[in-house]
Order: C-alpha cells, then sequence, then structure tokens
C-alpha cells in the first residue's frame, strides 16, 4: 500500500489501493535507514540506479524518492543484484525483462520511441530553418528595388486610407 | 435552498453566457451600439450569478451540510475552517465552478475596465469569452453538478485528502486558474482580432496586460505547488516533472513566449500572425490542462476523478475550441500585413529567438507529457517519461535561452550590434569566469552544475549590465544616474527584475540539485549525526494530539559547532478522517541553505539496543531561491503592469496613429 508521503499521487491510488486491499498494510518507507549496502561505491551505484527506475504503481516517480512498498522491494532487489556482481546493463536488462520499459524514467531509444527522443531537436532545426528562411525572404523582397515615385504616391494614399479606417474602428 | 439557488444561478448563467456569445457578435457585425453594450452587461451578471453559485456552495462547506454530496464526499465537520473553504474547489466539482468563476470574473473585469477599447472589438472579446463560458457551464450544469443533493444525509463527512490540508495547497489552485483562465483574454482578443482582420500596436497594448496578470498568477500557482511538494511529499523534491505539472507548466512557457513576442508587436508592428497564434495555443494549452487534469485521462498527482463522459465533454470542448480558432487562423492570417522590417540580429531578432527556445521548449514537454497516453493508446506497450528524459532534452533548450537572455536586451531594435553588445558585456563575462572557475575550484563539479551556475551569474550580470547602461551608472554624474534611474519606464524595472529573478533559479535549481547532501539512518534518542557541518540529536520522539489528527513528533536539536542553532520538529500525521498518515517536514533555513527533517517510521530494535526511528535528513543548497526567485520574478511582473503604458487609459488606435508617424521607418 503507497504511504502519504509520496504526495497526492499517493491519494488516488492510495484511494484504489485502499479499497482492494483495505488498509492494514504494513509500514514501508522510501529508502530506508536498514536498506543501504555496507560498500559506500556500491551503495552509490544503487542510488544512481534507483533514480532511473520508476516505482510502478507511483506516477513518474523514481524507486529512490518513493514510500512505496513495491519501490522499497525493488531497491533491495537491485541491490541483491549490486551484491551478486551485475553491471548496471545487466540490472537494467532484467528489470525490463520483467516490468517492461515502463520500469525506466527513461525511456530507451527504439523505434517506438525514435519520436520522442529526436522530435525536440528536430522542432528546434526546423523551427529555426523557417525562421531563417522567413527573414531573409522577407528582406530580399522588401529590398529589392526601392518604389518608384507613383507607387510611393500609391503607398501615401494607400495609407492614408488606413488611418481613416483605423479611425473607423476606432470610434465605431 | 440555498444549494438549489447555487444551482439556478448557474443555469440563470449558463443562459447569460449563450447571451454574451452571440448578441454583441451580431452587434459587432451590425454596427448596433446597443447590441455590442449588451455583452458588458451580460457579462458583469453572469458574473454575479457564478459569485452567487460559488458561495452557495461555499456556504454549504461553512455549515458542513452533508445532504449536499460534493460537500458529504469532501468535507467533515471536524475540519479547521481554512480547510472547508478550500475544501470548495479541492474537488472536480467545486474547482470547475471556480474555473467559471474566475473566466466570469475577467469577462466582467473587461466590461469594467475596457472602456478605451473600441466598442467593436470589445464587443467581440467579449463575445468569444462568452462562448468559453457557455461551454465550461454547461460541461459543470452536464456532468459535473456540485450541488446534488443526498437523501438521507449521513451523519458526518468523507473528510478533505489530509495531503490537500495544507495552507500552500489551499490556496494554490485558485492562482492556477486565475493564471489558465486568464489566458482566455488573450485567446478572446486574438479571435476577436482575426474576426476584425486586423491587429496593430494598440490591438498589443490592450492585450499585454491582460496576459502579464495571468502569467504573474500562473508563476505563482505553480510556485505554489512546487514548494508545496517540496516541503509535504518529503524528501525535498519540488518538481518531479508529472502529467499534471506539466499540464500547468506548458501553458506557462508558451504565455511566456507571448509575452515577449507582444512586445514586439506593440512596438515594431512585426511578428503580428505568429503572436495571435500564440495567443491561441496558450489557452488551448490552458485547456488542456483542464483536460489533463479533470479528465482522468492520466491517473496521476492532483487527478481526483476519473469519469469518462466527462473526459469526452472536454476533451470534444477542447477540438472544437482549437479547430474552430485555428481554422479561423487559418482563413484570415495570411491576409496579415507583413510589419517591421528587422535585420536578425537585432532585438526583434533576439525575441524571436526567445519564442523559437519557448516554443520548442513547450512542445518537447508537450511530447513528453502525451507520449506515454499515445504508446499506450496505439498498444506499442508502456513507456515512462520522467525527469532523465526532460534533463537530456529541456534542458538543453533552456541552457542558451538563458545564455541569450544576457544578451537581448542589450540589442537594439531592428539592426543591434553584436559586437558592440558583447564589447558591453566584456565586464560581465569576466567576472562570469570568475564565478565558474570559483565554484569548481570550490565544489569540484560536477561538471554540469558547475556550468549552470555560471549561466545563472551571466545572466545576472548581464542583467545589471543592460540596467547600468540605461542609467549611465559610472559614467554619468550619480545625479544624472538617479535622475535616469527614477525616469525608466515601470516596463523596462519590471524586465530587469524578472530576468534577474531568473538566474535567482537557476541558481537554486542547479545548486539544490547538484550538491544536496542526505543522511538516512535510524536513530535511538540520545543519538547524534553530522550532515553539512551540523551536529542533529534526536532528543525524543512523542505522541501529540491535533485538531484532526494524532501525530508523533520528533525533537531534534541541532548545533554547529557546539553552539545551539534550532530545534527541528518533524511530524507523523495520522488522520482518522479518511485514514491516512502525512509527514510535515521540519525545516530550518538559513535563506542559503535548508535544513531539512523528516521523521520515518520506528525501526525494530537492534539485539540488545533501544527501538529507534528512521529520520532523513537533508541539506539542500540554496533551495529557497527557487521559490524566493518566483516571487521575485512576480515582483517584476507586476512593475510591469503598473506601467503607465499598461494603465487603462492606454491610447487608442488613432492617437497610436500619430505615435507611430514619429518613428522613422516603422511602416
Amino acid at each position: 500500500m503507497i504511504r502519504p508521503r509520496t504526495g497526492v499521487r499517493a491519494a488516488l491510488a492510495a484511494a484504489l489501493v485502499a479499497v482492494t486491499v483495505g488498509l492494514a498494510a504494513p509500514p514501508a518507507r522510501a529508502v530506508g535507514a536498514n536498506e543501504a549496502l555496507p560498500d559506500p561505491a556500491l551503495e552509490a551505484r544503487a542510488r544512481e540506479l534507483f533514480k532511473e527506475l520508476r516505482c510502478l504503481v507511483c506516477q513518474n516517480q523514481s524507486i529512490d524518492d518513493s514510500d512505496a512498498e513495491l519501490a522499497r522491494d525493488l531497491r533491495i532487489l537491485v541491490r541483491e543484484r549490486l551484491l551478486a556482481g551485475d553491471s548496471n546493463e545487466e540490472i537494467i536488462r532484467f528489470l525490463t525483462s520483467r516490468y517492461g520499459d515502463f520500469v525506466l524514467l527513461k525511456p530507451p531509444l527504439k523505434a517506438s520511441t525514435v519520436a520522442l527522443w529526436t522530435a525536440p531537436f528536430a522542432l528546434l532545426l526546423i523551427g529555426g530553418a523557417v525562421v531563417v528562411l522567413r527573414l531573409r525572404a522577407r528582406r530580399t523582397a522588401r529590398e529589392a528595388r526601392p518604389l518608384d515615385a507613383q507607387e510611393r504616391a500609391r503607398l501615401r494614399a494607400l495609407l492614408d486610407d488606413d488611418g481613416d479606417d483605423g479611425g473607423k474602428g476606432a470610434g465605431a | 435552498m440555498i444549494a438549489e439557488a447555487g444551482h439556478f444561478a448557474l443555469v440563470l448563467a449558463l443562459c447569460l453566457a449563450a447571451a454574451q456569445a452571440t448578441v454583441p457578435l451580431f452587434g459587432a457585425a451590425r454596427n448596433d451600439a446597443a447590441l455590442m453594450d449588451m455583452g458588458r452587461t451580460a457579462a458583469v451578471t453572469q458574473f454575479v450569478f457564478i459569485a452567487a453559485a460559488f458561495f452557495s456552495l461555499m456556504h454549504a462547506y461553512i455549515v458542513s451540510d452533508f445532504s449536499v454530496v460534493n460537500v458529504a464526499q469532501n468535507s467533515h465537520s471536524a475540519k479547521p475552517m481554512l480547510y472547508k473553504v478550500a475544501g470548495v474547489w479541492s474537488n472536480h466539482e467545486g474547482s470547475m465552478v471556480l474555473w467559471v468563476l474566475i473566466l466570469a470574473l475577467f469577462g466582467a473585469a473587461i466590461a469594467a475596465f475596457g472602456r478605451n477599447l473600441p466598442p467593436a472589438l470589445r464587443a467581440r472579446v467579449l463575445a468569444v469569452q462568452g462562448m468559453i463560458g457557455f461551454a465550461f457551464l454547461l460541461f459543470v450544469v452536464a456532468t459535473s453538478n456540485p450541488f446534488l443533493r443526498l437523501d438521507p444525509a449521513p451523519v458526518d463527512g468523507n473528510g478533505l485528502n489530509p495531503i490537500l490540508q495544507d495552507p500552500g495547497l489551499a490556496f494554490h489552485p485558485p492562482f492556477l486558474y486565475l493564471g489558465y483562465v486568464g489566458f482566455s483574454v488573450a485567446f478572446a482578443f486574438a479571435v476577436a482580432a482575426l474576426i476584425e482582420g486586423r491587429v496593430d500596436a494598440a490591438w498589443a497594448r490592450w492585450v499585454r496586460p491582460w496576459t502579464l496578470a495571468a502569467w504573474c498568477a500562473l508563476t505563482l500557482g505553480i510556485a505554489l505547488g512546487s514548494w508545496w511538494a517540496y516541503y509535504e511529499l518529503g524528501w525535498g523534491g519540488f518538481w518531479f516533472w508529472d502529467p499534471v505539472e506539466n499540464a500547468s507548466f506548458m501553458p506557462w512557457l508558451a504565455g511566456t513566449a507571448l509575452l515577449h513576442s507582444a512586445i514586439v508587436v506593440e512596438k515594431r508592428d512585426a511578428l503580428k500572425s505568429w503572436t495571435i497564434l500564440l495567443a491561441i495555443l496558450t489557452f488551448v494549452l490552458a485547456m488542456m490542462g483542464t483536460f489533463l487534469v479533470r479528465s482522468g485521462v492520466l491517473t496521476s498527482v492532483h487527478t481526483f476523478a476519473s469519469d469518462p463522459t466527462r473526459g469526452l465533454f472536454i476533451l470534444a470542448l477542447l477540438l472544437v475550441a482549437a479547430g474552430g480558432s485555428l481554422g479561423l487562423y487559418a482563413l484570415r492570417a495570411p491576409s496579415m500585413r507583413m510589419g517591421g522590417l528587422f535585420a536578425p540580429i537585432s532585438r526583434e531578432g533576439g525575441l524571436v529567438l526567445n519564442n523559437l527556445l519557448l516554443g520548442t521548449a513547450t512542445a518537447t514537454v508537450l511530447l513528453g507529457t502525451l507520449y506515454p497516453l499515445v504508446i499506450e493508446a496505439v498498444g506499442a506497450g508502456k513507456v515512462s517519461v520522467g525527469a532523465p528524459y526532460y534533463n537530456l532534452t529541456f534542458v538543453p533548450i533552456m541552457a542558451p535561452l538563458i545564455a541569450v537572455m544576457a544578451m537581448g536586451p542589450l540589442l537594439a531594435w531592428k539592426r543591434g550590434d553584436l559586437a558592440g553588445v558583447l564589447a558591453r558585456l566584456a565586464a560581465a563575462a569576466v567576472v562570469t569566469v570568475l564565478v565558474t572557475g570559483t565554484t569548481f575550484a570550490f565544489t569540484g563539479g560536477p561538471v554540469l552544475a558547475v556550468l549552470g551556475v555560471g549561466l545563472a551569474a551571466w545572466l545576472a550580470l548581464g542583467t545589471v549590465t543592460e540596467l547600468a547602461e540605461r542609467i549611465r551608472l559610472f559614467r554619468a554624474p550619480p545625479a544624472e544616474t538617479l535622475r535616469r534611474l527614477g525616469g525608466l519606464p515601470r516596463a523596462a524595472i519590471g524586465m530587469t527584475v524578472a530576468h534577474g529573478a531568473m538566474a535567482v533559479i537557476v541558481l537554486g535549481i542547479t545548486a539544490s540539485s547538484a550538491w544536496q547532501s542526505e543522511r538516512i539512518l535510524a536513530m535511538t534518542p540520545g543519538q547524534a549525526v553530522e550532515i553539512a557541518g551540523y551536529r542533529v540529536t534526536l532528543d525524543r520522539v512523542e505522541r501529540i494530539p491535533g485538531p484532526n489528527y494524532l501525530a508523533e513528533r520528533a525533537t531534534l536539536t541541532v548545533t554547529r559547532n557546539g553552539a545551539p542553532v534550532t530545534v527541528l520538529r518533524p511530524e507523523k500525521r495520522a488522520f482518522t478522517t479518511p485514514r491516512q498518515t502525512t509527514t510535515e517536514a521540519a525545516i530550518h533555513t538559513t535563506f542559503m541553505a535548508d535544513l531539512y527533517a523528516v521523521l520515518g517510521d520506528p525501526t525494530a530494535p537492534a539485539p540488545g539496543g533501544a527501538a529507534g526511528w528512521t529520520v532523513r535528513l537533508y541539506h539542500n543548497p540554496l533551495v529557497p531561491w527557487i521559490w524566493i526567485g518566483a516571487v521575485i520574478m512576480v515582483a517584476g511582473g507586476l512593475v510591469s503592469l503598473t506601467d503607465r503604458r499598461h494603465r487603462v487609459g492606454a491610447p487608442s488606435r488613432k492617437a497610436r496613429g500619430s505615435a507611430d508617424a514619429a518613428v522613422p521607418g516603422a511602416a
């Protein structure tokens, strides 16, 4: 059962879980006091991994932050694998084989996520190109040829006309 | 009886909104002053009726009238008064009533303060507001009636989720909605301009104060929400990239872009069509935020209702609003005349870059928020998009924005001199390098965090340089500098303050993310632990009854070099209605850092030892600067809002015409 420290995300989840599971769940905690590995280097690796792994029953919360029982189980699991000498990649592979990509807060790059990873930068490039092209087009369009006397007179007439129009708009 | 009156008032408001949506539009087309004026009357009256409905709902909460379903489900007689009142908008139905109330408030404000607007434009703006109001009122009346009765009435209510019983969260939704809904004014102006077929500097000048006011409220709302997350969720984090947070962040990003592009329309009569599009998109994003949160499509934080009829209703509403306004845009925008010319290196060019980066950042957040939904909907599995994704996409897009933010204000309009700007920023650059080097020497990394500090320093120094240039600091006699400072337009001061605030926020985010230290351990009474130079001793843990909960409270004495600093009293509260426990972190702030303590669960006694408690201690450097920065940023917005030119007496189109003539080459 989810403990409220996980925030409002717990509000909804707790409401759902409370109905099905009942309220007498044992207490759990985020990165508890007695979980830490004795080897600081290994523990540091564990904490780095925790930040990239999703607490599956929470909303966008990593198992490093979550109070949920399941997050605690996952933390213990990761620490066990680390103690057994697994590499980070092996642990990630093991977890995704069990829970799917959903467990990773950083989606892996694959066919279904190419758009997710490339779109921001593609958009920036496309947007930048559009801006540059438009600015250039406007400049060449405007600067191509100075207006001749007749055009200037017409422009003045048009501008005056526009001024009247503005008056109408403001006074109507 | 009062609840029925409230319900009736809502229905009347719905009818008024229908009239407001149509009659003034017709009047504007026929140039009929009486019909156009009807919009103002309808807007004010609609506000009065919705306020009546809102306050009758609030009355039901205050007197704990549990014969109203909404009250019975979300309130409790033993709840403190503040949370009875705030309980009105802590649930789906009540929050939607607040939504339409704020919408009507803006409509009434346009009617009351929009005297200088051309009547046809005002009539059309009010009509668009009426359409939005009609749609959302229909949504409330048809799917989310807060006044439903319950027979027999229960003896007591279910209570409010204890995690929401917090002052920060009590005021978070009203500010958020002031922001969301405030952008409806920019939207209404944009649609009205499309109907009229004209956008000019005067239009931008009318739109800006409304946008600025909405932006200030949204900034404050988001800051309150993140502050609440920080002290209530109990592990020192302040932003989760949760879809609901993103839902409020996207309109903020787009609204910030809109604020900047509207400046170009106002000053240079350029970017008109883009600004219209941004005004539409900002409000569409705000409505999408409402959809995401209220439809239950995310089943996430802050989401309390999941009922597909409601979701489909808002989705349909969103599609009609977005489709209609964008369709109108596609029809009318091409006929808009191009405005003033400018070179790529110019103030306008800088603001275009601002819009490009903010636009891409908005799109990135949108993508990250919707991608998991889309992937799941098409059956391609389930993915999570969390903080690591945004760190690799959003942050690299925002970093250059902050870098150029220091330079943009120094560029001249039309044709800027980049070499000249860089020369004027030479001192700032030197100091930035020094700050970055010193930070690296003291902290030893991580490199990205050190660069973040450098970026913040660069922005702060660039902003100060721009101000110093304007007032000719140290280059003119002090009296002249002071006179210039006094003569600065409020909008310019507001910009300086808001940009400086951004530097403060960047620094706070960077330092607290990179240099947080923590101690998580089981402590027995009498035990002490060192963190960031503090010595924290657990004295005792005791049970303390609260108004509607029972607390376990730890007393932690904090000393530094033997001298007492403070006593921290983190609590764990067990509520009975509904049954839930919350943690109340104890925070000692020096404004340079927070010492943050959380009481966890009791631990099993070690063999031969006493039973202990899990205690989590965090030292978060500069974290208060995030919210201090946000408050300063809002202050900057408010200062800008008091600018003479933003005031209600802003010049009419005719006056502006002659002003434009004075600017050579403006046409």
